[in-house]
């Protein structure tokens, strides 16, 4: 490296003729200095820039005569080194003083000789430079990435039935969706059959389908492509278990803080962390019973299977009996029995998950698996009781397709009575239809419109739930807590039931499992998805404030997933499985004959095909023809697997190659770090070789000497273990794979190398390596 | 929150540096004075005060160890915590903060005593010297029961947060 304070200063004076490269370098190096944090000069940080960048070509004018062509170009390549260089001076761990020298030193000479080169066609593109770095920097750090809010703002923004009458939101908000919110658009029956309406001719039906399907298949590509960009930032290689306690103790303290309250609650999680970490390390060294603790656990899952299929029951036989409520007169039932389904369903949610944890205490499993079970469990629950919902409910629509048949005949036996008394009336066959007000009509029960509101009303006592909960477990809990503490026998905060704790997972799970009520509703109540936005925008604002007034931190600091993707794949889970029940819906059954934009079809996809039978032009209608021939379809889905499966070689493939990179890399570090430490063998083995062997020069031993070892080595060419294998021993680079490497041990640093066959054979090999590398052998 | 400033006018750092000590501190730096703020004014500076190694900052940045900084070493400090520095720049000075008895390698008291100041001597002798003793066997690869700069150094370069939190922003 340059030491910088013995440069000649007579020399940048002088033409530039006797210039030294070196002297330049360090001239220029000082020049480009980035004034971050050297504004210790006399001239300010964005002054000096402003100063290199304008000020005069005063000085160049004397000096461009007397250098000739080759000696500009020698100058001009000279100067563009160094700014380079000089781009490294903020790396030098120099002392301030020594920085401010070289820089000022080199701000002069540069202002000299740049404008020799180019009329300040460098001093030009070095302010330009300079502009676009000061950009750079004061562009925020970066936004954080929103994971999960973002999707129903999506729905929204794909929905078109924004308009909302809000006379009729106040009867929702009174908990019954009836009423006149039925027939608004919040709901699918309000929708007209129309194939086009309005003076754009809107393709009503057409649209509500594919945007109902699309909505689908937009979240499905979102969530997978977010994945897909947390696996790439899953770590740079660094397995996490390398370095745990090493990191918590230097990584851990936010040297930003500067309030004192944080700093304590920074205080008391690093002190759980470390002791979280210390639990760890203990527990792998914990050997009890294996026979109660396993007994233990099947007792465990056993419980909570039984919770699930009790929570399961329930909701069943509360479902049919709501099909019960719904036939009996609406004013004879209370409030409670018109909501009972959506209440218990709440309930459950509540009541299961503290159950679970309970009993998971029995099971004694190391915190983060416990956490899992904890999530697997709960989402158990969640898919248990939605699916018995689900079930429930389509008993409920069959029965009203039933009814809905018989309707029909009615109608129809009115109509065709009207018409015949009508022209036997009159005599004329010109009939115009009957003269029913719309509100007398007969209507069918829509079915549709029934599944939707029963996911409304699902989501509303969900949030009325939570709220409460909110409400009355965090709130009243810390007023109570707070306030009773002056006048009770023991300390309330301290010991139970103290504060409430704000529990991330649990919350995160809630999001997801809402999220997959309103893909499943949204198809049947388009206006779900705005309401949903107003839930989420309104609970943010809550939840925000009861977690800064009454809550405090977990106490367990881990988390479940480090980089999201464990909540993400739940949520792919979800979308899933919301999507099964609408697809089937819209395959298998009808719709209903008088409302809706299907009405009248047999299929709601037909639609679809009318309007590819009717609309587009005939080729289009022949391909589609063509594409939906099981002919075609089971070799593209052949094609489709072995995509796939190629795919995913390829991909293990490339996983393969990063490992046996990766141990390349830290192979030659070691080797690095080994040169520099001019160490001997800390290796016993090897220890015992050196005293066997009668030479302990560098000179390459012959073959003979050290066949066990090589062979080991020998065997493995590519793959290197440094510091797992048995002896330590550390195998360097492999120039080839025939010539084994030559494995002196290391007495002396690396001083003057052997002769020519070690040269050729690649750097000396590094000596066995201590413990506390890569992975430990003791795990 | 909090501005994103990284460069700075001299007024301001200077500025910055001058309301430390306004009767030790000129205003006009064109005759380069030399004078020192003492340490016990450094560490009360809002950004360290509740750093549990604001001391072994501030030594670690002035000349002689004794944690009297003058308004260069002043801007050096700020200016290797900020942002902008690299990273390689900032694990030399955070191994020099964390080696309390200045012997060029982390020893086991040193980590000892870094450990008590994070927890604030929450954890029993028994669990100090087990996490201690983890993490000489982690980083540690020269097997010499202490942490030379160049263990510290690879140990440092894979962790993800320590860009991030060892920065201070003024």
């Amino acid at each position: 490296d340059n030491e910088e304070d013995s440069e000649g200063e007579g020399d940048k004076k002088k033409r530039g003729k006797t210039v030294s490269k070196k002297e330049k370098e360090q001239q220029n190096k000082e020049k480009k200095g980035n004034v971050k944090g050297k504004a210790g000069q006399s001239k300010g940080g964005e002054k000096d820039k402003k100063k290199k960048n304008g000020s005069s070509s005063s000085s160049s004018g004397s000096d461009d005569e007397s250098l000739s062509e080759g000696e500009m170009e020698a100058l001009k390549e000279q100067v563009e080194e160094k700014k380079k260089l000089v781009a490294t001076l903020r790396n030098k761990p120099w002392r301030m003083k020594r920085r401010l020298d070289v820089l000022k030193e080199a701000q002069d000479f540069v202002e000299k000789f740049e404008g020799a080169l180019g009329k300040g066609k460098g001093r030009r593109l070095y302010a330009f430079k300079v502009m676009m770095a000061k950009v750079l920097m004061g562009l925020p750090y970066g936004t954080i990435a929103r994971k999960t809010v973002p999707r129903a703002e999506q729905d929204t923004a794909m929905d078109y039935s924004v308009l909302f009458d809000f006379e009729e939101q106040i009867f929702f908000f009174m908990f019954s969706p009836q009423g006149y919110c039925k027939y608004s658009i919040l709901f699918y029956g309000f929708y007209n059959n129309e194939k086009q309406i309005g003076l754009l001719k809107f393709r009503l039906p057409l649209s509500y389908l594919l945007v109902g399907v699309g909505i689908f298949g937009y979240s499905l590509m979102v969530v997978i492509r977010t994945m897909a960009r947390n696996a790439n930032e899953g770590g740079d290689g660094a397995d996490e278990g390398d370095f745990t306690f090493s990191w918590k103790m230097f990584t851990s303290w936010d040297y930003l803080i500067g309030n004192p309250e944080t700093a304590d609650n920074k205080y008391a999680s690093i002190t759980t962390s470390f002791k979280e970490s210390i639990v760890d390390e203990q527990e792998n060294q914990k050997d009890e019973n294996i026979h109660l603790r396993r007994f233990l656990r099947v007792l465990a899952n056993f419980l909570i299977l039984c919770c699930l299929g009790g929570s399961g029951y329930l909701i069943y036989f509360v479902v049919k009996r709501s099909q019960d409520f719904a036939d009996m007169d609406n004013a004879d039932l209370s409030w409670f029995e018109k909501n009972e389904v959506e209440f218990v369903m709440s309930l459950l949610g509540l009541v299961c998950p503290p159950l679970f944890e309970t009993i998971a205490e029995l099971e004694d499993y190391h915190p983060r698996i416990a956490l899992k079970w904890q999530l697997a469990r709960i989402f158990a629950l969640f898919l248990g009781n939605l699916y018995t919902f689900l079930f429930a409910l389509f008993d409920e629509v069959n029965e009203k397709l039933e009814r809905e048949k018989i309707i029909k005949n009615e109608t129809e036996l009115a109509l065709a009575h009207y018409y015949a008394n009508y022209s036997s009336f009159y005599n004329t066959t010109d009939v115009p239809p009957p003269n029913v007000h719309p509100a007398d009509a007969i209507r069918g029960p829509c079915w549709e419109t029934g599944v939707g509101i029963e996911f409304v009303k699902l989501i509303v006592s969900d949030v009325q739930v939570s709220y409460l909960t909110i409400l009355i477990g965090d709130f009243l809990r810390a007023v109570i807590v707070r306030f009773l503490n002056y006048c009770w026998c023991w300390d309330l905060e301290a010991g139970f039931p103290s504060y409430g704790e704000f529990d991330i997972s649990g919350n995160v799970l809630g999001l997801i499992f809402n999220q997959g009520m309103i893909w499943m509703g949204a198809f049947y109540a388009p206006g779900l998805v705005g309401v949903n936005l107003l839930r989420l925008l309104s609970s943010m604002y809550y939840q925000c404030w009861a977690v800064m007034s009454c809550n405090v931190p977990h106490e367990r600091v881990f988390k479940a997933s480090r980089s999201n993707n464990f909540y993400m794949g739940l949520l792919l889970l979800v979308l899933f499985l919301s999507l099964l029940p609408v697809v089937y819906t819209i395959m298998t059954l009808s719709p209903s004959f008088d409302c809706g934009p299907f009405s009248g079809q047999e299929k709601m996809y037909d639609v679809v095909m009318q309007a590819i039978d009717q609309d587009l032009p005939a080729f289009i209608g022949n391909i589609f023809t063509y594409a939906t021939n099981p002919g075609l379809i089971i070799p593209g889905v052949l094609l489709m697997v072995l995509a796939l499966y190629y795919l995913n070689a390829v991909s293990e493939g490339y996983q393969q190659a990063n490992t046996d990179l990766k141990k390349k890399m830290q192979a030659a570090r070691d080797e690095e770090k080994n040169r520099r430490n001019n160490k001997d063998s800390t290796n016993q083995v090897m220890k015992d070789l050196e005293d066997l062997l009668p030479n302990k020069s560098l000179i390459p031993r012959p073959i003979e000497e050290e066949p066990p070892l090589d062979v080991e080595k020998v065997s493995k060419p590519t793959k290197t273990k440094p510091g797992s294998s048995g002896n330590g021993v550390n195998l360097q680079k492999e120039v080839s794979l025939a010539a084994p490497n030559p494995r002196g041990p290391v007495t002396h640093g690396p001083g003057p190398r052997g002769g020519p066959p070690l040269n050729t054979r690649g750097p000396q090999p590094g000596p066995a390596r201590g413990r506390g590398r890569g992975g430990h052998p003791r795990r | 929150m909090g501005n994103k400033q990284t460069i700075f006018t001299d007024e301001q750092l200077h500025g910055r540096y001058h309301e430390l000590a306004p009767h030790l501190v000129p205003m006009d730096y064109t005759n380069e004075p030399d004078c020192k703020v003492p340490l016990s004014l450094i560490v009360n500076m809002p950004e360290l005060k509740e750093n549990p190694f604001r001391n072994r900052i501030v030594e670690s940045f002035s000349e002689g160890g004794d944690g009297n900084l003058s308004f260069n070493e002043f801007v050096d400090m700020f200016s290797v915590l900020s942002e902008m520095a690299p990273r390689e720049l900032k694990a030399i000075y955070a191994f020099k903060i964390y080696d309390f008895n200045v012997d060029n390698f982390l020893c086991k008291e040193d980590l000892e005593k870094t450990l008590n100041r994070l927890t604030k001597e929450e954890l029993t002798p028994e669990e100090v010297e087990l996490v201690c003793d983890k993490t000489i066997e982690e980083a540690d690869l020269d097997g010499d029961n202490k942490l030379s700069f160049a263990d510290f150094e690879n140990m440092i370069s894979r962790a993800p947060d320590f860009l991030s939190t060892f920065h201070i922003r003024i």
